[in-house]
């Protein structure tokens, strides 16, 4: 291996005692301090007073009963929480956001793994095939949303078009709640499962080749080996994408934002928090208590996996 | 594994089955409705508003795309997206560049203690910091400008984050030499760091430049005049004066004009923009 390369100072400097008593703030080290200030400290500034400091000031807010835009506020302690957590609201806007969680990383998980595993055959095209399905991953939730917008339209889009042809009448996406939350989910997964397959796909290219391949002259079939193999050895890549696909999907924004707008039984967490905000009502108040809500969860997930890695997820 | 296996009736049916099927079938789910979109954006309204449906236009007729400029004023959400996503990928990337060589080659205290602050603040969602940020940001004055735009995503954990990882693997030897020569860290920054380092500044700087282009929810809310929305913005005040079931071909028109200078970038550069954004899955 190539020596790493540290900061410190070459190994002759290193050798020669020094002579002064506080060898820390020798000329060179006062120099490299303030080096070191004048490169990083502009970012560390600016990720200090927009990630950091909102963190502190949302927990403020949510202690207030306070209209957005109004120059006057009253402290009123927890009543926001209690006031959310009463309410048939809270109920609501929880099991939407764990029904819209779990179903779109279980289904972009599942779906994602299925394609990887189409992608690791050995036939031509696969580098394509890889590129075409990671591309929604990268493109505006906003261009993607209003596209299937169109194609879930019960009156001219192509789905009704085609339940038309079998006969049948399109259901009523847009207004129906829980069909607009099955609508939102649908599209978040067709976005995010590009991510999941890549992932995935990385996670199988690097399983030991030489365990696997004893395996199938042991005479295990294709599907034995992949449940009693690869799916245990892949517990690291599934976990490392459960953290992350839960994670976004707690924050996911522009779809929701764009297939529906009033929120119609899509209201997640995050976007209760921006409904009641910078929606009709301007509660501002109310809507810090919902982001220090979802913090708070994204917190405990973020701990969690900051604790599994410790230790090796699977048995190698 | 199967590589090669003598040729059989059999084998090609289960080559077929096994291995173009599902490729073509998960192609075609993302490919099909990106077709549509863009057939559907040469479409006349009569096109779209009938009952039997026609899969290609009668004709590539621009006329969607000219109601999409004149109703909203789409030059300028394109100019405002360009703007932003420029100036903010360049100073983002040159101080994701500075930070990391900071933290890799200049001895300095604290230095773990800064680089957790960073991995933290890379866990921190910034749709929580939506309403103290406006507050923030309308306070100062930066409400429909494009500053105040740009202002609040500036600081990078992520750019910050993936530099200082590759900067560690660079060998000790390359800068060793250039410290005899006499370089100071500014020298050796831009003249041996950074040039060596050019396939990772480009992963970083090309995910930057997508979620820039990409960015919804803060330049909804901290603007509200046409002049310095930005083009999803922009697609969001189309489709309110559009979306009343004839206006699909002018929306199309719009979402084209959205995701197609993604894509295209994305074709070009996927290798680096597929890299940097599953950074991480496979260290474990």
């Amino acid at each position: 291996m190539t020596r790493q390369l540290t900061d410190r100072p070459p190994a002759v400097v290193e050798a020669v005692p020094a002579p002064r008593r506080r060898p820390k703030w020798s000329s060179r080290t006062r120099r490299d301090f303030f080096v070191f200030l004048a490169l990083a400290l502009p970012n560390l500034v600016l990720i200090g007073v927009f990630t950091y400091l909102p963190l502190i000031n949302n927990i403020y807010y949510s202690t207030l009963d306070w209209t957005l835009g109004s120059a006057s506020a009253t402290v009123v302690g927890l009543d926001n929480y209690v006031t959310f957590f009463t309410s048939a609201d809270a109920a609501k806007v929880l099991g939407t956001t764990a029904v819209f969680t779990l179903v779109t990383v279980g289904g972009s998980m599942v779906l994602g793994l299925l394609i990887a595993l189409a992608l690791n055959s050995k036939v031509r095209g696969t580098t394509f095939a890889r590129s075409a399905v990671f591309a929604p991953y990268v493109l505006s939730g906003v261009g993607v949303g209003l596209v299937w917008l169109f194609i879930f339209d019960p009156g001219y889009g192509v789905l009704a078009w085609v339940l038309r042809g079998l006969g049948q009448q399109s259901p009523q996406w847009i207004n129906d709640p829980q069909l607009s939350l099955v609508m939102v989910i649908i599209v978040y997964v067709w976005k995010n499962l590009g991510y999941c397959a890549v992932v995935y796909l990385a996670g199988l290219q690097s399983l030991p080749q030489d365990v696997m391949e004893a395996a199938s002259l042991d005479g295990a079939n294709g599907f034995r080996r992949f449940l009693s193999m690869s799916v245990p050895l892949l517990s690291p890549t599934t976990f490392f994408l459960l953290i992350t696909t839960m994670l976004s999907s707690l924050q996911a924004f522009d779809l929701i934002r764009i297939m529906t707008p009033l929120g119609n039984g899509t209201s997640t967490l995050i976007y209760e928090a921006y409904l009641q905000a910078f929606g009709a009502f301007n509660r501002a108040g109310y809507s810090a208590s919902i982001s220090v809500v979802l913090f708070a969860i994204l917190l405990i997930i973020t701990v969690l996996q900051l604790r599994f890695v410790e230790r090796k997820v699977h048995y190698s | 594994m199967s590589t090669h296996r003598p040729l059989s009736r059999a084998n090609i049916v289960q080559t077929i089955a096994g291995g173009y099927v599902p490729l073509i079938l998960a192609t075609l789910v993302v490919f099909l409705p990106l077709l549509w979109m863009i057939l559907s954006s040469f479409k006349q309204p009569g096109e779209i508003i009938t009952m039997d449906l026609k899969i290609l236009p009668e004709s590539v007729n621009l006329e969607n795309y000219n109601i999409a400029m004149t109703t909203v004023p789409f030059a300028q959400f394109f100019l405002n997206s360009t703007i932003v996503t420029l100036v903010g990928a360049t100073i983002k990337v040159l101080l994701a560049i500075l930070t990391a060589y900071a933290l890799v080659f200049v001895r300095f205290p604290f230095k773990n203690a800064i680089f957790v602050l960073i991995l933290v603040a890379l866990m921190v969602p910034p749709q929580v910091s939506i309403l103290p940020n406006y507050i923030l940001i309308a306070g100062m004055g930066g409400k429909n400008t494009l500053w105040g735009i740009i202002l609040p995503g500036l600081g990078t954990a992520f750019g910050t984050f993936l530099l200082r990882q590759h900067f560690m693997t660079l060998p000790a030897s390359i800068l060793e030499s250039a410290e005899i020569d006499g370089a100071g860290h500014w020298r050796r920054l831009w003249r041996i760091v950074v040039p060596v380092s050019v396939p990772s500044i480009a992963t970083v700087a090309l995910v930057t430049v997508v979620s820039e282009w990409n960015d919804y929810i803060w330049p909804l809310i901290i603007t509200d005049r046409p002049e310095t929305m930005t083009l999803p913005v922009g697609l969001t005040l189309l489709q309110n004066s559009e979306g009343n079931g004839s206006g699909w071909g002018i929306l199309m028109a719009g979402a084209v004009l959205v995701i197609v200078p993604i894509l295209v970038v994305f074709a070009a550069l996927q290798r680096y923009i597929v890299a940097g954004l599953t950074q991480g899955s496979v260290t474990g």
